[in-house]
């Protein structure tokens, strides 16, 4: 009896380089190296020519322009065909006006796809599901998001974390909930019993030595 | 093929990054700021120039050929 084995890879996690591939795009092929120096976000979506995945994709154009204002590149991913993107796009553009102006890629043979864990069986054996994946200019993968089929993507929410990201590595602080430009910051917690006597004594406004904020 | 068409001929963006080239920009920076275009495309567009033989690259540099030369006014 032939033994049946199943392939197991590993999925990409926060803080670790994000998976080298090079892929056939709408504007051509694309590897991951060349984005180095800017932001990415990879996003996947199940299928062209659906209901959900067009309402994102208006979306992601329309926040293009505010990506790009943080040094951020988009990069779209499903496993249609890129005549299917090239037809889709011109069909968004057709009837809504809405230019997609950032490359899609063809994940045919769902090599991408598998590198980055967006197919889950579970909700689907061949679309991807909606994931976003936010690699930083150093190509080190800063944040996973998953949504489900259903349930399409909340913009505000992408842009606010590439925000708090990018406010993070500038200034070495950490952001609170709910936090936007221009709320105050998080002062990264004392790690030493001196460090905390201290804490409250340098001009943050504590609640107590391991949460103080400031303005930045 | 995003910068070279079917028939070999540049399309409009490998147009301009050909132009770029000749004009004796030589990195994908330099071009990309020349063209107009993002910097992802051109390190792609570039690459594509190469495997046609209407740019080449050495040393880190790029420059164009005499066949992509004949291509762009």
């Amino acid at each position: 009896m032939e033994e049946e084995k199943e392939q197991v890879i590993s999925l990409p996690r926060l803080g670790e380089p994000a998976p080298a591939f090079e892929a056939v795009t709408t504007h051509g092929v694309l590897k991951l190296e060349d984005f180095k120096g800017s932001w990415l976000i990879i996003f996947s979506h199940p299928a062209d020519f659906t209901p959900v995945c067009t309402t994102e994709f208006m979306a992601f154009a329309e926040i293009y322009p505010e990506l790009q204002k943080r040094g951020t590149e988009l990069l779209g991913l499903s496993v249609d065909s890129v005549s299917s993107h090239i037809a889709w796009v011109r069909n968004v553009k057709e009837k809504t006006g809405v230019d997609i102006p950032f490359p899609i890629i063809a994940d045919l043979n769902k090599e991408v796809s598998m590198l980055f864990g967006m197919i889950h069986p579970g909700q689907s054996k061949t679309e991807t599901v909606r994931t976003v994946f936010i690699i930083d200019d150093k190509q080190i993968i800063r944040t996973i998001l998953y949504y489900p089929l259903t349930t399409g993507r909340n913009m505000d929410e992408i842009l606010r974390i590439i925000d708090a990201l990018q406010t993070t590595d500038k200034n070495g602080v950490a952001t609170p909930a709910n936090w936007r430009p221009g709320d105050k910051v998080v002062v990264p917690p004392p790690n030493t019993q001196e460090g905390a006597e201290e804490r409250t004594k340098q001009g943050y406004e504590c609640v107590d030595w391991y949460l103080c904020t400031k303005k930045l | 093929m995003a910068c070279v068409s079917p028939d070999g001929k540049p399309t409009e963006s490998g147009a301009k990054m050909l132009r770029a080239l000749k004009s004796g920009l030589a990195t994908p920076e330099e071009i990309a700021k020349d063209a107009g275009l993002p910097l992802f495309r051109v390190r792609s567009g570039v690459r594509e120039l190469v495997e046609a033989g209407l740019a080449a690259l050495e040393g880190g540099s790029y420059s164009i050929t005499d066949t992509g030369s004949e291509l762009v006014q």
